[in-house]
């Protein structure tokens, strides 16, 4: 990358003796990277450009099509209210529990509400639930991490039981717990957010549900960042930065997180498909939102009567949203894994 | 061998210590007044003192913390609200039914798995090892309560071959035990199959690319005889690894699983206590299952040493 500018530089005389001029370093040398700044700065050919990229992305490694699957479901979730067809909570007497039709695509649930709508308004509780506890279990956990493996000694040994003391605990029986005992008093508020073309709805209880899964996700994030921090924390630069008197915090953010923090982000697409399977379990077993709330896990649960009934196609919607979004992370998680990470591909095996 | 195993069981002290400190406070996170929580809102101020009095709520909380584990080492691990019984008698009586659904399920997976596993790994790159793959990833994917619901869905209502749900004890009705066992067991162990199957597979490419079967090959041992007595015991070593991390999942899908499939287990305890808020339940279970945890995955490493020589901690 850097010799390619180099080479370019009017008068800048190419050091590498292949090269015979200006002109045949830059047929050599241009990776599609060095292209992407002398696009056009027009925006409609910019996204032309990078749907180009993405196309060749995806031939290259079909694995980056489920990127796209998580945007629409990114987008879904924010514009649900311009996308769903139905109010996700309104009662249709008159057609209850409905097989899918032109009117209502995937049915409708017990009290006659429009299944799609419903399944489009619960990606907002279960994306959001699965990205903010994977955040703040990601950050609370790395941060200890990293300053367990740089200052070692007694602060290693206490966080490092820290971290067993959490990892005692069957990870889905510690969620269950801490989110039945956080919200035992906090039942039915709900935020609402507006957001002129929008609005979020996040009832109170997600909340806990939030911090339950936050809470076990500590212990993987911060093996994680200490295992990479030893391995970055004897580096020359590192020392030369903590010869000059960078103070640890600094260091840790300058210096030592720019290093770990593909593989921190890798499992973040892995861990955000747990929370999310995770957040569907503890909705499913009546401990999220409370009821007239979308939620993938209680419809499936509220569906489950009528399945045996043999009437399955109430759960189909919630269903099949859960399983792609899992899927898409998965492979989406894998082929980011390969391309920031590829020393630890084909290890087969996936931590929580 | 004896030391390195004290200083293990050493070791597990201050984290149980600490493990029960966190169940403890579980009943403390619980904004407002636990007793009002516990006796609902239109309780009389009369019983909700005696209720405070009984837990201990009025004491300082290190003394209620000490009070608490004094009885819990003791074995009184308080008293159901719902159930009106001793908390710990109500989970012995449940253990059995999800002791045999998670060693059922793990036996299911790894009896699946391993030969699964090693056939992947020998045929790489053809048309099974695809298709092992792919199969693998759907397992991992497909959550154990949405595989419940699609197997009740095929094989109890469309196909009407086993009960969508139900439990008979093994001595009542040996048979009537084990079909209602196929369904939860299939459902709870193949999360783990995919799992398993992973591992193997990897492992197994890893010991197949080795100096040693390289020589048995040219040896001229059949096929047979150098991936399965050759290869497959050091191939299944790290496999013993995941499966002591899986009693924790197993532990976590039975909570699911049971509910589903109505077997009357731990994990149906666990849904059913924290829906009623009986709170002793709750924590009763999630000590013991903490506690049951630990040792198993204690086990696990301990068993290394026996299943590889190799492996030794005399230092």
């Amino acid at each position: 990358m850097a010799s390619s500018v180099e080479s370019r530089s009017p008068g800048g005389a190419p050091e590498d003796d292949r090269r015979q001029g200006p002109g045949a370093a830059e047929v050599a040398d241009i990776s599609p990277d060095d292209l992407a700044p002398a696009v056009p700065r027009s925006a409609l050919v910019r996204l032309a450009w990078l749907l180009w990229r993405a196309l060749i992305a995806i031939r290259r490694d079909p694995r980056w099509l489920f990127l796209l699957v998580l945007v629409m479901m990114v987008i879904a979730a924010v514009f649900a209210p311009l996308i769903a067809p139905h109010d996700p909570l309104l009662y249709h007497p008159r057609s209850v529990a409905r097989p899918p039709s032109t009117t209502y695509w995937l049915g409708t649930d017990s009290s006659g509400r429009d299944v799609l709508s419903r399944v489009i308004f619960g990606a907002q509780i279960s994306l959001s639930v699965g990205l903010l506890s994977v955040v703040l279990g990601g950050i609370i956990g790395a941060i200890l991490g990293m300053v367990a493996g740089y200052v070692g000694g007694w602060v290693d040994r206490v966080i490092g039981i820290f971290v067993d003391v959490l990892l005692a605990f069957p990870s889905l029986i510690l969620a269950l717990a801490l989110a039945a005992t956080l919200g035992a008093s906090l039942g039915g508020v709900v935020i609402t957010i507006p957001l002129g073309f929008t609005t979020l709805r996040f009832p109170v209880n997600t909340v806990n549900l939030v911090i339950a899964l936050a809470v076990v996700r500590i212990p993987i994030y911060t093996r994680l960042a200490r295992a990479q921090t030893l391995q970055v924390r004897s580096l020359d630069y590192v020392m030369a930065a903590r010869a000059l008197g960078t103070r640890t915090g600094n260091l840790l953010r300058r210096h030592v997180l720019p290093n770990i923090q593909s593989a921190l982000l890798v499992q973040v697409t892995i861990s955000i498909s747990f929370a999310i399977l995770d957040e569907s379990v503890l909705s499913f077993l009546g401990l999220g939102a409370p009821p007239p709330t979308p939620e993938w896990g209680s419809m499936i649960s509220e569906a489950q009567p009528f399945l045996i009934n043999g009437d399955p196609w109430m759960m189909l919607g919630p269903v099949l949203a859960l399983v792609l979004t899992v899927l898409s992370l998965n492979l989406f998680g894998d082929a980011l894994r390969d391309k920031l990470d590829p020393r630890s591909a084909d290890r087969g095996v996936r931590i929580r | 061998m004896v030391a390195h195993i004290i200083r293990r069981l050493l070791f597990l002290v201050p984290v149980s210590l600490l493990v029960s400190f966190i169940t403890f406070m579980l009943i403390h996170l619980i904004p407002g007044d636990p007793a009002r929580v516990l006796l609902g809102e239109d309780s009389t101020p009369e019983a909700l003192a005696a209720l405070r009095q009984q837990l201990g709520l009025d004491r300082p909380l290190y003394e209620q913390y000490v009070r608490w584990l004094n009885q819990a080492v003791h074995g009184n691990l308080g008293e159901s609200i719902q159930l009106h019984q001793p908390v710990l008698q109500a989970i012995i009586q449940r253990l059995p039914v999800t002791v045999e659904l998670g060693v059922a399920a793990l036996l299911f997976s790894l009896v699946l798995a391993v030969p699964l596993g090693v056939a992947a790994a020998t045929h790489r790159g053809s048309r099974l090892d695809w298709l092992l793959n792919v199969s693998s990833l759907l397992g991992t994917t497909i959550p154990a309560f949405v595989l419940g619901l699609l197997l009740i869905l095929v094989f109890a209502v469309l196909v009407r071959v086993f009960p969508p749900g139900g439990y008979v004890s093994f001595s009542e009705d040996p048979l009537g035990n084990l079909r209602d066992l196929i369904l939860p067991m299939i459902a709870l162990g193949s999360g783990s199959v995919a799992v398993n199957f992973r591992q193997m597979r990897a492992s197994m490419l890893d010991v197949l690319d080795q100096d040693y079967i390289r020589t048995a090959r040219a040896k001229g041992l059949s096929a047979l005889r150098v991936n399965y007595s050759h290869a497959l015991p050091n191939a299944l070593l790290p496999l013993i690894t995941l499966v002591g991390l899986q009693a924790g999942a197993i532990l976590a899908g039975a909570v699911v699983v049971e509910t589903i499939f109505l077997w009357p287990g731990v994990g149906q305890l666990a849904v059913t206590s924290i829906l009623s808020k009986d709170y002793p339940v709750v924590q009763g279970v999630v000590l013991l299952s903490a506690l049951s945890y630990m040792l198993v995955n204690l086990l696990v490493d301990l068993s290394y040493t026996f299943v590889d020589p190799r492996i030794s901690h005399g230092k």
